[in-house]
């Protein structure tokens, strides 16, 4: 049972190859953000794994407790939620300027009228 | 008193000027105070490149923690010789911004202009501050988003799709850096990065390693712009403001050069790099393609900021082959070139500013004639594409220089070629502008054209006098850059 024992890990990678795909494969500039930012939650969900201690608690200190779980990854990633959420706000911007500018937020179209 | 404590205002005075910015309200008053902190700036990178010269590696405790549980400002030769790099190019474009950001930028975005390019250089200098590699991710990111907003405000619309394209492609690059220091943490607990390099080659090779290892390269490649990540290159420079693309085309992939620099040579060490993991075949390979494949495309542009965009990713590869050969000649080479790169294609991107400021385009079909019509501008393109192609008695001579004689000491001699092929290459594409400007007549409708403001000849001007001047003093930056190659293939810090 050693596979289902990482099975964080497991979702981790699924989540990551569903986002990465996500980014490549749509003409959509939105349906690309949201691919990004599976791919960044991905990434979020193995620093909080990575994080837990077996058995241990919330890390506050306490009487009644011994082994508490790492809060360092918890935190780096709060930090990374911030940036994660100022991406996809700056990519939203951007999306908004383009459909202004060209009328429209698929890839393809856009190509086409660049080549005109 | 103070003194103790530059490491640390470095990064965070540009980080407290950019919210000051918006105060402003007003683009000129926005202009005067960026001007003086980036002037503030550049003093304190000469002051810490002192320092550290006359004193050794400076650690400066975040908050008073002890590091590693702390965040440390380390700074040895390497990076505050990138800091006086970045604070001195920013420094010298500052006279250049007012006209050209008045031109291109709307005037209630001016002072938020401004705010954002504090910004941008708040993150390159934190990324090179920083002793610690979660910082690095965080202040990577700073930049990175700090860059796709400035690159956004190019007045053609296509800049709007270059960004897009930049924000997405960097994401995937800085996400990637991420996972990389997430594996590093989890096996060795720290993030700090001279703990790291006591710990990591103690683990040898386990497999959290390589995969950290393979993680940062291949992140750090991607915002270095290496071949075959150099897609988001060439449109962010073409269509960016000009004073973005000069800027950018200094800083942004220099800093990831450092980045490169300080994982492969401080974080996983030397031996683990380049002799368990085959990093030489992987960059001198990339880097030759990039060189090659860069330089050449660039001949057949038919826009100028587009063509020296993609001579950047040219002289990008001229950076992996002095990483890659892993001696003390080519990373003192590739450092070399990385100060001299920057001037070079700092100032040519301005002169392509002014070109554009006085007419409109920077299509050669436009530069016809140029040379009579704009004289100095013409002439500082001129010295700077010689720079470019290595011609000596410039700057980029002495780094072409010193990446031949490196290649040679481990009688890699084909790469010796490469090099040499990728200069004659760039006397190609620097040729076509020169044909254009000097050698066709001015359309017969032109309308008379004036030399550019002064401001923006004297920043212009700066950045390439500067190339011919450390062509011909090469003491001072070679002297720099081989005290710190030193210190890099020393090992741990």
């Amino acid at each position: 049972m050693e596979a289902l024992s990482h099975v964080n890990y497991w979702a981790a990678i699924v989540l990551a190859m569903i986002g990465l795909y996500a980014v490549i494969a749509p003409s959509n500039l939105i349906k690309k953000l949201i691919g990004l930012g599976m791919f960044q939650s991905a990434i979020f969900l193995v620093y909080i794994t990575v994080g837990k201690v077996e058995g241990g608690t919330a890390p506050i200190i306490d009487s009644g407790h011994a082994v508490y779980s790492n809060p360092l990854p918890h935190v780096l990633i709060l930090t990374a939620i911030v940036v994660a959420v100022s991406t996809l706000a700056v990519g939203l911007a951007l999306a908004v300027a383009i459909k202004r500018d060209y009328g429209t937020v698929e890839e393809d179209e856009i190509d086409e009228q660049d080549r005109r | 008193m103070i003194a103790t404590h530059l490491p640390v205002l470095q990064v965070a005075v540009p980080l407290i000027a950019a919210p000051i910015c918006v105060l402003l309200r007003r683009g000129s008053y926005a202009w005067i105070f960026t001007t003086v902190i980036c002037w503030g700036l550049l003093a304190i990178a000469a002051l810490l490149l002192d320092q550290v010269m006359s004193g050794g590696a400076i650690s400066y405790r975040l908050g008073g923690w002890e590091p590693p549980i702390g965040i440390e400002y380390r700074l040895d030769g390497v990076n505050a010789f990138v800091l006086l790099i970045l604070a001195g190019t920013a420094a010298l474009m500052m006279p250049y911004a007012r006209q050209s950001v008045e031109r291109e930028v709307r005037p209630e975005r001016r002072h938020l202009f401004y705010a954002i390019f504090l910004l941008a250089l708040t993150g390159l200098l934190g990324i090179t501050a920083t002793g610690d590699v979660f910082n690095i991710y965080v202040f990577l990111e700073i930049s990175s988003l700090a860059s796709y907003v400035l690159i956004a405000q190019g007045t053609r619309r296509r800049a709007r799709t270059a960004s897009f394209q930049y924000l997405i492609i960097g994401t995937i690059g800085a996400s990637l850096i991420l996972v990389g220091v997430g594996f590093l943490y989890a096996k060795t607990g720290t993030l700090n990065i001279a703990d790291l390099a006591v710990r990591v080659p103690a683990l040898g090779e386990t497999p959290a390693v390589l995969a950290a290892f393979a993680f940062i390269t291949v992140g750090v490649l991607i915002k270095l712009a290496l071949f075959p990540f150099h897609m988001w290159l060439p449109n962010a420079y073409a269509y960016a403001p000009s004073m973005v693309s000069a800027f950018l085309a200094a800083t942004a992939t220099k800093v990831g050069a450092y980045m490169l620099l300080r994982f492969v040579f401080t974080v996983f060490g030397v031996h683990f790099a380049f002799e368990t993991m085959p990093l030489t075949e992987i960059l001198l390979a990339l880097s030759l393609i990039a060189v090659l494949a860069g330089s050449l495309v660039a001949v057949f542009q038919s826009d100028l900021k587009r063509l020296l965009a993609f001579s950047s990713v040219g002289q990008i590869g001229y950076l992996g082959v002095g990483i890659g050969l892993a001696s003390v000649t080519g990373v003192t080479g590739a450092l070399v070139h990385i100060f001299n790169h920057a001037l070079m294609k700092g100032g040519l991107f301005l002169a392509a500013g002014t070109i554009a400021y006085r007419l409109g385009a920077t299509d050669l079909s436009a530069l016809h004639g140029l040379g009579r019509r704009m004289p100095f501008t013409m002439a500082a393109v001129v010295i700077g594409g010689l720079g470019l192609v290595g011609v000596p008695i410039t700057s980029g001579f002495v780094s072409k220089w010193y990446l031949v004689q490196a290649a040679f000491e481990q009688d890699l001699w084909p790469v010796a070629l490469f090099v040499l092929a990728g200069s004659l290459i760039a006397l190609a594409y620097v040729g076509r502008v020169i044909e254009a400007a000097y050698f066709r007549p001015p359309p017969p409708d032109s309308e008379p054209v004036q030399e550019a403001p002064w401001a923006m000849q004297l920043s212009t001007w700066a950045l390439i006098a500067g190339s011919v001047y450390f062509g011909l003093h090469t003491d001072l930056t070679v002297g720099i850059a081989e005290r710190a190659a030193t210190v890099l293939l020393a090992g741990a810090p």
